[in-house]
């Protein structure tokens, strides 16, 4: 599924957050969105996910949508978004509750969700006796569980310390090795942007504007290969320098959102 | 102290430096199991002796066996289940159609904007009223029985329901029905699987107030008029001078607090494990 945005805007009251955004995501692509606190990242993505309203400005969806997918655009949240009083179970099944689906069905998805996010065995615990990274990999395993056309990742390893960061970026690669499902990685982590994306597109403080949009030439796969470092390191050069200038006068304004 | 400082010289544990004193006690919370009962045991004891020495008149302040013999008495002669049993019916009754009305009106406040901005200033101006002030009012409306008991026990739960309910909307998470949204689940699914169990923690918070409302409302309405109950059985009691059985109902009715508690306490660990 492709994602075309065209001359987006959005104001919370005065405060312009997103100005004149353009941008288009190819299929199967992942790009990555970085940029200062407040520039409009999550809003950009609660815009494409249809859970803002923009205030002026189109974004639209095309392309074919996976067999037995039920919800095109999914996300993945910061804050995992589990229901405390749900089971790891229960609360993969819940998106599934609506849809007129074969008990079997049902099951096999439950089940497929918990066995490739390594969860079968905690199947029966709630939230609060899973540590944040098994909790992030509920909130992966309920996606999953929908087959999504497109993923809309807010800040997906901002919550978790570094291990557990690097353990689930190897999920996701694992995952966009198997499926090939485009995804919008909003993210301030460098490391994640370069590990896991096809293209950086680095944002201006507020307003949040475009500032560049930087391709990674070496395949994802070949990351951590020793003849891709001299690219990556580049790239990652030039993308803090892009990051830095913006990131130290959004940092030196007050904050008024 | 330059040998403790030069790493060539090894110094012994026990020996070298000065020992860091403890400096963290304090304001933690220890156990004390036994201190409830003693307490209990030793207040107990006060009054028994001060009535035995003559401290204190039995007649205005009788002995705890006095008050124990008096509510044996009550259960030998079956007074005890009698007023009991009218007073927990009155209780229940009130409870559950001040609880029933107070959820229902405290969800459509806590969903909908209308209803919101229509209720919080005639819940703000309604629940201020003493409830048992209301009681004349009910008895010329629905006569000197039963149902204006129950109006006034009702009344008197349905607007701290209400508020409880509201704000137990509030209370949870938005960004858990966003993340319903964004999967597509449905009004009514929404409100089933997030926004009820959500908002349960404050509900049941709210049961906690309503119930001591309740036995509250309903002592001062059988006081007011009633044959049975345990309200008319204490100021029975009191018009007689007979203190211990007066002393009696109100141990009676301290018990039935502490049972309303216990039970809403089981409920809040059975629904709330969660937590």
């Amino acid at each position: 599924m492709r994602l075309l945005v065209s001359d987006l805007t959005h104001r919370y009251d005065d405060l312009t957050v997103l100005d004149g955004i353009d941008l288009t995501l190819a299929e199967g692509e992942i790009l990555a969105v970085i940029g200062p606190s407040g520039c409009g990242k999550s809003t950009l993505l609660g815009i494409a996910g249809g859970i803002v309203a923009p205030t002026s400005g189109s974004i639209r969806v095309e392309g074919e949508v996976p067999d037995g997918c039920l919800n095109p655009i999914t996300f993945i949240f910061q804050d995992f978004a589990l229901l405390p009083w749900r089971t790891v179970e229960d609360n993969i099944a819940l998106v599934l509750e609506h849809h007129k689906l074969s008990a079997a069905e049902r099951r096999e998805r439950v089940d497929s969700g918990l066995r490739r996010m390594g969860l079968s065995e905690f199947r029966n615990a709630l939230p609060k006796q899973l540590s944040g990274g098994m909790r992030q990999r509920v909130g992966i395993a309920r996606a999953l569980a929908v087959r999504p056309a497109m993923l809309l990742l807010d800040e997906p390893l901002s919550a978790l310390d570094a291990q557990t960061r690097e353990l689930l970026m190897d999920d996701f690669l694992e995952l966009w090795r198997r499926e090939k499902t485009t995804a919008l990685y909003v993210t301030h982590n460098l490391d994640e942007a370069l590990r896991l994306a096809d293209r950086v597109c680095v944002l201006s403080r507020r307003p949040g504007r475009i500032r560049e949009l930087v391709t990674i030439e070496v395949p994802r796969e070949r990351r951590q290969e020793p003849s891709a470092q001299a690219h990556l390191a580049e790239v990652r050069g030039r993308l803090w320098h892009l990051m830095k200038a913006e990131a130290q006068m959004a940092d030196r304004e007050i904050a008024r959102a | 102290m330059p040998d403790s400082l030069n790493p060539t010289v090894t110094p012994t544990a026990s020996t070298a430096g000065q020992p860091v004193r403890f400096r963290g006690g304090g304001f933690t919370v220890k156990r004390h199991p036994w201190a409830a009962l003693g307490a209990f045991a030793v207040l107990i004891g006060l009054w028994e002796g001060a009535s035995r020495l003559g401290l204190a008149s039995p007649l205005f302040l009788p002995p705890p066996s006095a008050v124990a013999h008096a509510l044996a008495g009550m259960v030998t002669d079956g007074s005890l289940w009698l007023n009991l049993k009218a007073s927990l019916a009155r209780i229940a009754v009130g409870w559950v159609m001040g609880t029933a009305g107070g959820m229902l009106v405290g969800f459509a406040m806590g969903i909908f904007s209308t209803a919101r901005a229509v209720g919080v200033p005639l819940v703000s101006a309604f629940f201020p009223i003493p409830k048992i002030a209301l009681l004349p009012l009910f008895i010329l409306w629905f006569g000197i029985g039963e149902p204006s008991k129950f109006a006034t026990i009702g009344f008197g739960v349905f607007f701290p329901t209400v508020i409880a309910t509201y704000s137990a909307i509030d209370q949870v998470p938005r960004n858990l029905i966003r993340m319903a949204q964004s999967f597509g689940l449905p009004w009514g699914s929404i409100l089933r699987s997030i926004v009820l169990p959500g908002a349960l923690p404050g509900i049941l918070a709210g049961f906690r107030i309503t119930a001591s409302i309740a036995l509250i409302l309903v002592v001062a309405a059988e006081m007011i008029g009633a044959e049975y109950g345990i309200g008319a059985f204490v100021l029975m009691a009191g018009n007689l001078m007979q203190t211990d059985t007066l002393l009696a109902g109100v141990l009676v009715l301290s018990l039935l607090g502490l049972a309303i508690g216990t039970v809403l306490s089981q409920l809040e660990r059975r629904l709330l494990n969660w937590r």
